[in-house]
C-alpha cells in the first residue's frame, strides 16, 4: 500500500460520508432569486395596502380584525401574491438544484433529498395550516411572525441533511419572527427582510462558496 | 522505523468495502439500491462485498418488503464501527510514519 493509495482512501471516505448523508446540490442562485421574488411580492403588497390605509394597521395588528365586506377584496390579492412568491421560489429551487445535481453527476431524487424534503415540509405544512386557520378566524397579525418562525424551524430541521449555512439562515428567520411579534403593524417589513433580504444574503454566500 | 501495516483491517483492503462502511457509519441505515446509486457499482459487485462484510459481522442485514418490492437495508454493527475507527487510526498512523 502506497501513500497515495491511503490518501485516495481517506478522500473517498470523506466524500462518501458527506454525500451519503447530505444533499449538496442545493443551489445558491435559487436562494438569491427567491429573495428577489419576495421583495417584488412585498412591494406589490405594500402598494395594495397603501390604497387601503384603514387596513394597513388591522392586517399588521395583533388584535382580532374580523371580516367585513372590504376585507376579502383586500385579502385575496395579498394571499395570491404570497402563493405566487412561494410557488415561484419552490419551482426555481427545484429546477436549479436539479441542474446542479446533473452537472455534478449526482442523483437528484435520492435518499438525502427525500430526507431533506420530509424534514423541511413537516414544520412548514404544520405552520401553513395554522396560519390558514388564523386567517380564516380573522387574526391577521399572526401571519408575519408565524410564517417567519415556522419557516425558520423548517430550515433548521432540514439543515441536518444539507449545508450548515441553512441552519444559520433558519435561526435568523426564527429570531426575526420573534422580533416581529413584538412590533405588530410592521409585519410586511419583517417579511421583506426575512424572505427577501436574508435570502439574498444567504444565496450570495452559498453561490460564491459552492456554486462556482 | 517499522510501518504498522499489520494494524490495517484485512476486511477493508478492498476500496469498495471501505466505501460501504463509511456510508453505513455516517447513516443509521442505507438500502441496497441507494448504495448502488451512490457508489456507482454493479449489483453483483456490491452484493459480494456486502456479503463479505456481513460474514465479518461488521454489518447487519434487514430484509423487508415495500409493497411487493423487496427492500434490503444495511446497518453497521458496534463491532463494525469499532473496526472502521481502528482502521482509520491505522491509516492516520501510516501517513504520519511516512512523513517523518
Amino acid at each position: 500500500m502506497k501513500e497515495t493509495d491511503i490518501k485516495d482512501d481517506l478522500a473517498s471516505i470523506r466524500s462518501l460520508m458527506e454525500r451519503s448523508s447530505k444533499f449538496i446540490s442545493l443551489s445558491g442562485l435559487s436562494g438569491i432569486l427567491a429573495g428577489v421574488y419576495a421583495l417584488i411580492g412585498a412591494i406589490a403588497a405594500y402598494k395594495i395596502l397603501q390604497q387601503e390605509p384603514a387596513y394597513h394597521l388591522s392586517f399588521g395588528g395583533d388584535t382580532y380584525a374580523g371580516y367585513n365586506d372590504r376585507t376579502v377584496s383586500v385579502l385575496m390579492p395579498l394571499i395570491l401574491i404570497a402563493m405566487a412568491v412561494l410557488g415561484a421560489s419552490i419551482l426555481t429551487g427545484i429546477i436549479l438544484s436539479y441542474r446542479k445535481a446533473q452537472q455534478k453527476n449526482q442523483p437528484f431524487w435520492s435518499k438525502t433529498s427525500k430526507a431533506l424534503l420530509f424534514h423541511m415540509s413537516t414544520p412548514l405544512v404544520a405552520g401553513g395550516l395554522l396560519i390558514m386557520i388564523f386567517i380564516i378566524r380573522g387574526y391577521f397579525g399572526i401571519v408575519a411572525p408565524a410564517s417567519l418562525i415556522f419557516y425558520g424551524l423548517s430550515l433548521v430541521s432540514a439543515s441536518n441533511f444539507t449545508f450548515n449555512a441553512v441552519k444559520s439562515l433558519g435561526l435568523c428567520e426564527i429570531a426575526l419572527g420573534l422580533i416581529s411579534a413584538l412590533y405588530p403593524g410592521y409585519g410586511l417589513y419583517f417579511w421583506a427582510i426575512g424572505f427577501g433580504v436574508l435570502h439574498i444574503i444567504y444565496g450570495s454566500v452559498m453561490y460564491l462558496k459552492y456554486d462556482r | 522505523m517499522k510501518i504498522p501495516f499489520d494494524k490495517l483491517d484485512k476486511a477493508f483492503e478492498n476500496r469498495l468495502r471501505l466505501q460501504i462502511m463509511s456510508v453505513l457509519v455516517a447513516n443509521d441505515r442505507y438500502d441496497f439500491n441507494s448504495l448502488k446509486e451512490l457508489l456507482d457499482v454493479t449489483d453483483g459487485n456490491l452484493a459480494s462485498h456486502l456479503k463479505g462484510l456481513e460474514k465479518e459481522e461488521y454489518i447487519l442485514v434487514n430484509k423487508s418488503f415495500l409493497g411487493r418490492k423487496p427492500n434490503t437495508n444495511y446497518e453497521a454493527t458496534a463491532k463494525g464501527k469499532t473496526a472502521f475507527a481502528d482502521h482509520l487510526d491505522a491509516l492516520e498512523q501510516l501517513i504520519k510514519s511516512t512523513k517523518s
